[in-house]
Formats: structure tokens, sequence, C-alpha cells
């Protein structure tokens, strides 16, 4: 006999439902009318602004006391409206601690406490579970998201992206709730985490048979696990927030178009974007094409400085090394491989923000124009008219409070460019929003700001991490397009992505990197030159 | 289940006293040693605490890793001392307002080893006991309220996050072209702007760390605990052992005619 018996699935009404978070004037939901029976499974779908992140925050019982979605503002619970009634097995989700679990997007905010075992057993707890119950119920969580093999003291912070949702998950099954709730539990993983996390929830599924509602971009990964897909638009007034409601062929047959036009990742779907230009015909495609202008030679990475230790330098052991790789005008580098390989340290090192260490990155005369061989010796100005770099989070770029002095920050520093930003603006569909604040834009919008603050510089190096994580179908076609027409244009692009539909579009040399060295001393074959994709 | 749970490296004798009876002893000696401000006390003191390391299984390469700032804070604060302080006895330096006289280097040293016979325990006690037994304790054996205990652990954990955070958002400022170059006055404002930047990102995550606390059940008025704070006779030795330190050192500086109680000299 499992203990799982235990779990009754959680049915949920929706009568007339509406929220409006304080401090806005239009609510997040209106009129919301949906029954979920006991046990099924939803996927839900929509536009941003349609309130899904709202729905699933309201049926976990923590709205009102923090922010949910893109706008953090941490309005006051009395500011915040209601209307009509939305039920878990006909009570208010807030009086029934435990019924529903919620996981989140950000792996690192899933976690509470710094060991497995005790960050599992934390909502047992909470939930008054006697002792003996808790540790047996934890083993159990833990089997079900199949982390078993980790020791219950195994350090949390030492777990991947991938590993801390399905960490979340077990920390969810012990408190056997009847409805589990995921909002973008995927989005920050890469290709191998996504299937890791939904196997297990599949599995979570099968065996406890709770009901699932889970809010997601990419229809592929889930859409064989649920057997219902709604699709929620943004409140108005007169319309019924639910636009869609049915099994998941039949919705996908019916607003295939409008899911398409909303940015939902449709299976089979791949937007359409510009071709290159020369970057995929022989000639640009050539490692001789462009010319050179930045190249690494036997680079070992870390993120870590060098320690002192008696006046010696102790250099940290590096994540990757032996990398040779070379950024010519025109033409993309993609940097792949699996997680911890050091990927991203090696973009970062590239674009000169950190230290190599051992091996070297020079810029040819062309790019340096003056300011010398070593970028990461360049001054911050000097920097970012050679190499613009944009970071996965967004938000780790803003330094101004207005999307057009984010802008116009480069430019101003640098004392030219400033033409340039109106064209950026117009580019990337950012002219509506000049005076917002930067950190009120939707995902889409930051991705497009940050793009632009870099370039706005005018780099002739381009190097971006992870740009396509977490983007709706729209901003990755707009995305993918516009640094086509810049590598035609003959900006050489470099990117560190999981995303192999985005590096066919840009085309160019792949860069692949081999599992992370655990090892110092583990010198195994050199990973690690550059293998010419075949476009 | 419990064997399970220890601190993984460090096997010393004082990680099995249960974390309430170390706190205790830390505050004991905290208070004696704020009592007076003399060299002996201090040092004797501190000879016990450095005999106290290896039951910590903490070693000076250790201290110095985690508590350099604590032991640099106290070196700061005898130096200040032995120049600001008053001069008593035979001028030793004279260099215009500061100067450094016997009177007022012994109260210079009596601060130095003061400040590091107090910063000492403390590390002791991080070193050979896990934050979240810790908790554990305060909360199930000291009763504080568990909202609070339990709400300062998980921010604590952040913290750790908050370090590569910084280091992330001091790389994406400078792809920005804000560099740490230039005047005293722009590197402050780089400086500022980061601590910014940071204090955003920790304010977000605090939240939503918060809105997955409060989606497992965090914040009613009760709960259990799946581990257990329990008292062994090791806690006894553990208490004896800090009165013992604390009245050694005391009787020691009296003894030497130097114990002199700060709050009653006026």
């Amino acid at each position: 006999m499992t203990s799982s018996d235990s779990v009754r699935p959680a049915a949920v009404t929706a009568r007339g439902w509406g929220w409006r978070h304080a401090g806005r004037s239009l609510p997040a939901v209106h009129g919301l009318d949906l029954d979920i029976q006991p046990g099924e499974r939803v996927l839900l779908l929509g536009p941003s602004g349609a309130g899904k992140s709202t729905l699933l925050h309201a049926l976990a019982g923590v709205l009102g006391d923090s922010d949910s979605g893109a706008h953090d503002g941490a309005p006051d619970a009395e500011d915040s409206d209601e209307t009509g009634s939305l039920l878990i097995d006909g009570a208010p989700p807030r009086a029934q601690r435990g019924r529903a679990g919620l996981m989140q997007q950000d792996p690192e905010t899933q976690v509470v406490l710094s060991r497995v075992g005790d960050d599992v057993a934390f909502g047992a707890e909470n939930l008054s579970v006697p002792r003996r119950d808790i540790w047996r119920r934890v083993e159990e969580a833990l089997d079900d998201a199949g982390l078993a093999h980790l020791p219950l003291d195994h350090p949390t912070s030492a777990l991947s992206g991938g590993q801390k949702q399905r960490l979340a998950l077990a920390g969810i099954l012990a408190m056997r709730p009847g409805l589990l709730l995921l909002d973008e539990p995927t989005a920050n993983l890469d290709p191998d985490g996504v299937l890791e996390v939904r196997d297990a929830v599949g599995r979570c599924l099968d065996k406890t048979g709770a009901t699932l509602v889970v809010v997601e971009h990419r229809v592929g990964v889930w859409k064989d696990l649920v057997d219902r897909i709604v699709v929620l638009q943004p409140g108005t007034a007169t319309d019924s927030a639910v636009l869609l409601d049915g099994s998941p062929d039949q919705v996908l047959a019916q607003a295939r178009e409008m899911l398409v036009a909303a940015g939902v990742w449709v299976p089979g779907y791949v937007p359409a974007t510009r071709t290159r230009n020369n970057g995929t015909d022989g000639m640009a495609a050539a490692p001789s094409g462009g010319d050179l202008l930045l190249a690494a030679e036997d680079l070992a990475v870390s993120r870590e400085q060098p320690r002192r230790r008696r006046f010696k330098a102790i250099p940290p052991v590096p994540v990757q090394s032996g990398i040779t790789a070379q950024v010519r005008a025109g033409q993309a580098l993609t940097i792949t491989g699996p997680n911890g390989s050091g990927k991203s340290t090696f973009a970062l090192t590239l674009a000169g923000l950190l230290r190599p260490v051992s091996g070297k990155v020079s810029a040819t005369l062309d790019l340096s124009d003056g300011a010398g061989i070593d970028p990461y010796k360049w001054k911050a100005e000097q920097l970012i008219a050679r190499i613009g770099t944009v970071f996965q989070e967004p938000e780790h770029q803003f330094v101004t409070g207005r999307v057009l002095d984010e802008l116009m920050f480069g430019p101003r520093h640098l004392g030219h460019g400033e033409e340039r930003v109106d064209e950026l603006l117009e580019r990337l569909r950012l002219t509506q929003l000049v005076d917002a604040n930067p950190y009120t834009l939707s995902g889409g919008e930051k991705r497009r700001l940050s793009v632009a603050t870099v370039l706005a510089a005018h780099p002739r190096v381009l190097i971006l991490d992870e740009p396509t994580f977490g983007q709706d179908a729209n901003t990755w076609a707009e995305l993918a397009s516009f640094l086509s027409e810049l590598l035609d244009a003959g900006t050489a692009v470099v990117s560190v992505t999981h995303d192999q539909e985005f590096s066919d579009v840009l085309g160019g040399t792949e860069l692949k990197f081999g599992a992370p060295r655990l090892k110092p001393a583990a010198q195994q074959a050199g990973p690690r030159n550059p293998e010419v994709a075949a476009p | 289940m419990r064997e399970a749970l220890t601190l993984s490296a460090n096997h010393a004798l004082l990680t099995r006293a249960n974390p309430l009876a170390k706190f205790a002893v830390v505050m004991l000696m905290t208070v004696v040693l704020a009592l007076s401000i003399d060299w002996v006390s201090a040092s004797v003191a501190l000879a016990f605490e450095l005999l106290l390391f290896p039951l910590a299984g903490l070693t000076l390469t250790l201290l110095w890793q985690r508590g350099w700032p604590l032991i640099l804070a106290a070196a700061l604060g005898g130096w200040s001392t032995s120049i600001l302080a008053p001069d008593s006895g035979k001028i030793l330096l004279d260099a215009g307002i500061w100067s450094i006289s016997e009177g007022s280097l012994e109260l210079g040293l009596g601060f130095l080893l003061r400040g590091l016979a107090i910063a000492l325990p403390a590390v002791l006690l991080m070193s050979c006991t896990d934050p979240t037994d810790l908790a554990d304790a305060l909360a199930q054996k000291a009763k504080l309220p568990h909202r609070f205990v339990l709400g300062t652990l998980a921010a604590m954990r952040l913290v750790g996050l908050m370090a590569e955070e910084w280091q992330t958002i001091g790389m994406a400022r400078r792809a920005r072209g804000v560099g740490s170059h230039g005047s005293p006055a722009q590197r402050l404002k780089a400086t500022l702007g980061q601590s910014f930047g940071l204090l955003v990102q920790a304010v977000r995550r605090a939240s939503r760390l918060a809105v997955t606390m409060e989606a497992r059940g965090f914040g009613g008025a009760r709960r259990t605990w799946a581990r257990e704070s329990t008292y062994s006779a090791l806690d006894i030795w553990v208490v004896l052992g800090g009165l013992l330190i604390a009245a050694t050192a005391v009787s020691a500086a009296v003894g030497a005619g130097t114990w002199n109680m700060v709050f009653l000299e006026q």
C-alpha cells in the first residue's frame, strides 16, 4: 500500500470571478466562469495580460499578499478588488492551506531551506503533519520526483535548475495536495531540464490522480500530458474571460491562427523569420568570409577570481578549457553544450567581462581601434562601442528609470550615436514605451529593450546569453529576424543558446562544449575545437 | 533520521551539542567581556577560545577565511583607541593631534584583544552549527516565534545568492558602459547604482520566495517539526565550560588588579 492513497483530487469552480490588483484601473481577470473536475489536467493559454498567473496565485491562496506576474509592485491587499467566487471543493482557497501546491518559474526562489530533506519536509511541517509521517512523506516525494538518489542532507544550492524544480515538486507532493498549480515551471530551464520536470509531473499525476492546472507558452511540451486546454483573454467588461475550452486537438485546430498571433508556441509551428542574405551560402559561411575581429586561443575560463595565498595567486579551477574560436564580421557563432559546461562563462570572457584563467582573448586592430589587444583591460566606454553583451536577465542591465534614458545612456557616455536611438525604438517596437519604467515592461518588451540598449552604442560584436529563453513565439521571431539583419549588415553575432531553431536562422558556425570538467586533473581529449555546422 | 542531517564536512565534538547551549555560552562570553576593558580578562578568554578550536573543527586558516572582517574590525578598533584615547604615562609617538602613550596603548591593546575575544565565540558557534539546526533550537527550545525564525533562515539562504548576483550585475553594468574606472565620485556613483540594482533583485527574489513559502502552508499559528531539537549530557558540559572560562577570565583580571567596569567609571 502506498500512502498516496490519501490524495483526494480537487475540483475548481469559478463563477463570475474577477480580480483587480491594487493600483490598477483594469482587472487582471474579469467574469471567469470555469469548472474543473477532480483529476482533470488543464493547460491554460492566452496572451500576456490574460490573467493566467493571477488565477493560479488565487487558487494557491497567495493572492493579495505579494505580487504576481511581471509587475512586482507590492500592492496593498486592501486596495485590490475581488468579484464573484472562486472555490476549491466548494470552499475559498485561502481557507484550505495545503489543498493546492504552486510551482513558480524561477528555480532559485522555489527552494526554501538549504538541505534537500528539510526543504521537502517544510510544507508538511507547516500543515502540522506528525514527525514520523513527515519523513515517510519526504522519502516518497523525493522518489516520485526522481530525486531519490540524493542524500537528505545534500545541499540544495548544488542542484541544477531542473533538479531545483523537481525538488519544488517533491516539496509540494509532501503536502499531498489535490491540486497541482504550475506557473511556467520550465521557462527558465534548458531542454533536458524541461523534459525532466515534465516527466516527473506526469509520473506524479499518474500515481496520485491529482488535478493539474499548468500555464506554459510551449504547448508541445505539455500537450500529451493534459486532457483539456483553456484559452483565456484579457479581462473586459463585456466578454467572457474564457475564449476557448476543449480537448487539446480540438482547441489547437480551432484556434491555431489566434494562438499563433498571440505568440503561443503551437506544436509544429516555427514562426516565420527573415532569411539571411549571405550568411548561409557558401561564400560567407567559409571561415575566411568576414574580417576577423576577435579570437580566443587555448582559453580556459572560470567565474571565480584567482585566490591569493602567501603572496602567490592560485588560479581557479577552470570550468572549461582548451577553447579556440574566431569571431568574424557578419558571421554568427553559436555556442552549445550541456548545462554547467561553461558556455556563458566563455561568452562573458570573450566579451571582456571576465579575466581568462589561461590562454587569451585578443581583439584584432580592426576591432580594438587603438584600445589595446585585451578586451578585459578596456575601459567600460571603450568596451561598449566595440563589444556589446546582452545578459540572460534583462533587468540586470537596466541602469535608469525610463526606457528612453536607457537607450540614450550608451550614446550619451560615448558622446555620439544618439541619432541611432530613434531607429532602434522604431525597429524594436518600443516607441510607445519611451516614458515607461523598464522594470514594468513585459518579458518580451524587456528582452527587446535590452538588445536595443546594447546596440545603441553601435558595437561591431554582439554577444547574447540565451536570448530566447522564456520568450513567446512573436518575440522570438522578431529577435531572430532582427539579428539576421544585423549579421547581413556586418555585425558579428555570438550567441549562447539551447535553441536549435534559433541557431538555424542565424547560420554560421557552432562551437560545441563537452560535459563540465569535474576534476582539475581530468584532462581528457580537448573538446572543443569549433565544429562547422553545415547549414 | 536525525543523524543523516548534520553538517556534512565537520564531525567535531561540538557539532553534536545543541545549538541553543552553544548560543547561550556565546551570549555569556559577550556580556562578561563587555563589562570591562582590560587586557587580562580578554587574553585569558582568548586563550581558552583558541584551545576550543579543535573541538569545533575550526583551524586558523578557516578562521581567517570566515572571520577576517571581524578580526580587521577589532584591529582597527584597537589602533584608533591607541591614537585617540586620552594620553597617560610616557608618550611613545607624537604626531600633532594624534599621539600614542603607554596608557592609550594599553587601552588600545585591551580593545583589540577584547574585540577578538568577543568575536571568536560567534565564529566558533557558526563553524560547528548548521543554521537550520540553530533555527530549530531557537524555535523549539527557546520558543521564539517560528514565523520570525524560519523567515530569517530562508532570507539567509538568499544572501549567498545575492553575492553571486552582485558579480553578475557588476558585469552586466560594465557591458552597459558603467565602469569601475574614473574619479572616486564616479566610482561611488557606479557602486551606488550597482547596489540599487542588487536591491531591486533582492526584493523581487524575496517576494517570490514569500509566495513559495506561503503556498507551502507557511504562516499558520501551529506547525510540527521534522527535526526535533534535543538536549544531551554534552550540553551540560558546554554550559559549564562556558561558565568556567568566564569565571577564570574575571578572577584573573580582578587578581591582577586590571578589572575595570566600564559602566561604573565616570
